[in-house]
């Protein structure tokens, strides 16, 4: 036994030193500044997080790599947002006009700013962040074909994913916790489901689009409340999407478009956004850049929407210094026009040194309407500070 | 001023009347004559730079302040040569570590604005973004997007100034007034080596005219018995105090790099 183990641990060390390591580390302080919901809910926490990933060039030459990137989170008041994931796992091969990946990636779709509609292929690890921008390693078997004609991509998606939520002692949660170990899946297959999707994306002149087609478990479950244990139990049905995403480059105009029809239960509906970022180049004389972006959320299912982006509208203004610092500001309203609701984010970083980054971000949500989506999360106002070590 | 002399001798009044067209007339010609042979000079300078095909090089970047404090960046550029068309390349960074993994892609145009596309390893997402910043400062650094982009014969017009020496090496000096109205610069005045044309000293003036920054190129290696390249620039802003140093720690050309390897769906396997 003590000789396995021996035999292991060398084995590993050996294979971690062929490796080229990159990742980070760091420290997040966060605090609610107003009461919460429940009394056991947290105002400061404290985490560490880090990512390191591991490549192996299998043949010099990088045609076959092996790629390891485990993440982990220790948080000091949430049981639920101590938590790991293995982001990648997957071995990928090369060639001159195809690509193989297979293993656990992350892969990403999409052009705007304000939510990620058509970003299906991995679920969104929602207790990282509230951006959605954070997702979950998907075990894929994912082949691209990459010619002049543009690009087509399968993917064969095997084990589902369940969406991360907050618990007892966690902020940013509705008023009751959600039970992922009794999710329910209206495939019989449950996480077993192999999903299915293709791809096609090309840009021509200033025109960059993708069109997709996916079938299979969606990403986004439908929470229903469960009287006896006073919880809720995530349901995640089948679901067949046709999708895509626009952009158009003009000079300083970008003009984003992303839709998708959703076919599914209890009701198939269409959802979009549509807007634009325009950049004031060297302002004032200066190096620094200013962005204005805005654009307009909507889906057909208006208040019976699973997504609070059913009738809003983002509004938002990201400068972007161009220093040596690499320093960025970004700040956004959503109006919510039917709940005349609205969330507004602030978001700034810069670089110390040669490795480190600080973040600043903060949230404010404002919601009188229960019916909102938003509306839990009125009290959940934020200031969120990071200290990362690149290495 | 011989004709001149001849026509005020024999002819007295009548040289009054024909002043009025000769004058402006020379004027105009030495005017043509300098764009001519400034034009003459700045295709020689393609010309002799032209087949280098493809190219793959590792770079070191060394930002100074005015206090001397300096910070570093790492990367590595692949180009290619496209004819009668702005070069495409890709930039890979190294460090800082932040950004390592992170890559831009670029076609660079004769006219009107390029077509760049961003690779952000974080969140696995390929950005097509504005490409009207070519003015704008490449990686906080006192280099311009457009100071580091192809040259091509299209994008200025230009003026012969005549010859001057620098460091004992014969050069043309040569005026050129971009021809993009994004452009950050009024003119630039270059200073090219006589015999191959290469870049030995280039003042950039900002869009008010006045001079904004100097550069010296340095080290230079010649490649495949024909392609001169600068392994040492230095880009010295007047108006700030800042300067940059490029420094090229390897360059390989005839790598086989293709147009097919210029896709924004393979800055993904950029590393």
């Amino acid at each position: 036994m003590r000789l396995l183990l021996i035999t292991l641990i060398a084995l590993f060390t050996s294979i971690a030193s062929a490796a080229e390591l990159r990742g980070y580390m760091g420290g997040e302080v966060r605090y609610f500044y107003q009461d919460p919901w429940q009394d056991q809910q947290t105002d400061w926490q404290a985490s560490f997080v880090t990512q390191p990933e591991f490549y192996w060039d299998l043949d010099e030459n990088g045609d076959n790599s092996l790629t390891f990137t485990p993440f982990m989170r220790l948080d000091s008041a949430d049981k639920e947002r101590s938590h790991w994931d293995i982001r990648e796992l997957k071995w990928l091969h090369l060639a001159d006009n195809w690509e193989l990946e297979v293993g656990a990636a992350i892969v990403f779709w999409g052009v705007t700013e304000s939510q990620h509609l058509v970003d299906v292929i991995n679920q969104t690890d929602d207790i990282e962040s509230i951006n959605g921008e954070d997702k979950l390693g998907q075990p894929m078997i994912h082949f691209s074909w990459i010619d002049d004609w543009g690009v087509l991509e399968t993917f064969i998606l095997a084990g589902f994913r369940e969406r991360t939520y907050a618990g007892e002692q966690g902020r940013l949660r509705l008023p009751f916790l959600v039970d992922s170990d009794a999710s329910q899946y209206e495939s019989s297959r449950g996480q077993k489901h192999i999903d299915m999707a293709v791809r096609y994306s090309q840009n021509i002149d200033d025109l960059d689009f993708g069109i997709a087609l996916f079938q299979g478990t969606n990403r986004d479950p439908v929470l229903t409340f469960n009287p006896q244990q006073q919880n809720l139990t995530p349901y995640y049905v089948q679901m067949t999407q046709f999708s895509s995403d626009i952009q158009l480059t003009q000079n300083e105009w970008l003009w984003k478009l992303e839709w998708l029809y959703r076919d599914t239960k209890p009701t198939s509906y269409y959802a979009t956004v549509a807007g634009f970022e325009y950049t004031l180049i060297g302002l004032f004389e200066s190096n620094a850049d200013l962005g204005l972006l805005s654009e307009y959320n909507w889906d057909e299912r208006q208040d019976e929407a699973t997504t609070p982006y059913q009738n809003d509208l983002f509004v938002g203004a990201r400068l972007v210094l161009n220093d040596e610092d690499s320093s960025e500001l970004l700040i956004g309203v959503a109006r919510d026009l039917s709940y005349m609701s609205y969330s507004g984010r602030l978001q700034a970083s810069k670089r110390i040194g040669e490795r480190y980054k600080l973040s600043l971000e903060a949230w404010v949500f404002n919601s009188k309407e229960p019916a909102d989506p938003l509306y839990y999360y009125q009290n959940d106002d934020m200031i969120n500070l990071n200290l990362d070590y690149y290495f | 001023m011989n004709l001149f002399n001849k026509l005020k001798l024999t002819h007295g009044l009548a040289f009054t009347l024909a002043l009025s067209f000769i004058i402006p007339l020379t004027a105009q010609a030495t005017q043509d004559e300098a764009q001519i042979r400034g034009l003459e000079i700045a295709k020689s300078r393609k010309n002799i730079d032209a087949g280098w095909r493809d190219s793959q090089s590792s770079l070191e970047m060394i930002l100074s302040n005015k206090q001397g404090e300096t910070s570093q960046r790492e990367l590595r550029m692949k180009n290619l040569e496209i004819d009668n068309d702005g070069d495409k390349s890709i930039s890979i960074f190294d460090s800082p570590k932040d950004i390592r993994g992170a890559a831009f892609l670029t076609f660079a145009h004769v006219k009107g604005a390029d077509d760049q596309w961003l690779y952000l390893p974080a969140l696995k997402r390929v950005k097509r973004i504005s490409s009207r910043n070519k003015s704008g400062p490449f990686m906080g650094s006192e280099f311009a997007y457009e100071d580091l982009s192809s040259f091509e014969v299209e994008k200025y017009t230009y003026r012969y100034l005549g010859e001057e020496e620098i460091e004992g090496q014969a050069t043309y000096m040569l005026e050129s007034v971009p021809t993009d109205k994004y452009s950050g610069y009024s003119k630039l005045i270059t200073w090219l080596h006589k015999s191959d044309y290469r870049v030995l000293k280039s003042q950039y003036y900002d869009r008010k005219g006045s001079l904004l920054k100097t550069l010296t190129a340095s080290d230079y290696k010649q490649y495949l018995n024909k392609h001169w390249r600068a392994h040492k620039m230095v880009m010295d802003n007047h108006q700030t105090g800042k300067s940059t140093e490029l420094k090229w720690l390897s360059y390989q050309f005839l790598t086989g790099l293709e147009e097919s390897d210029f896709n924004k769906n393979k800055l993904k396997r950029a590393r």
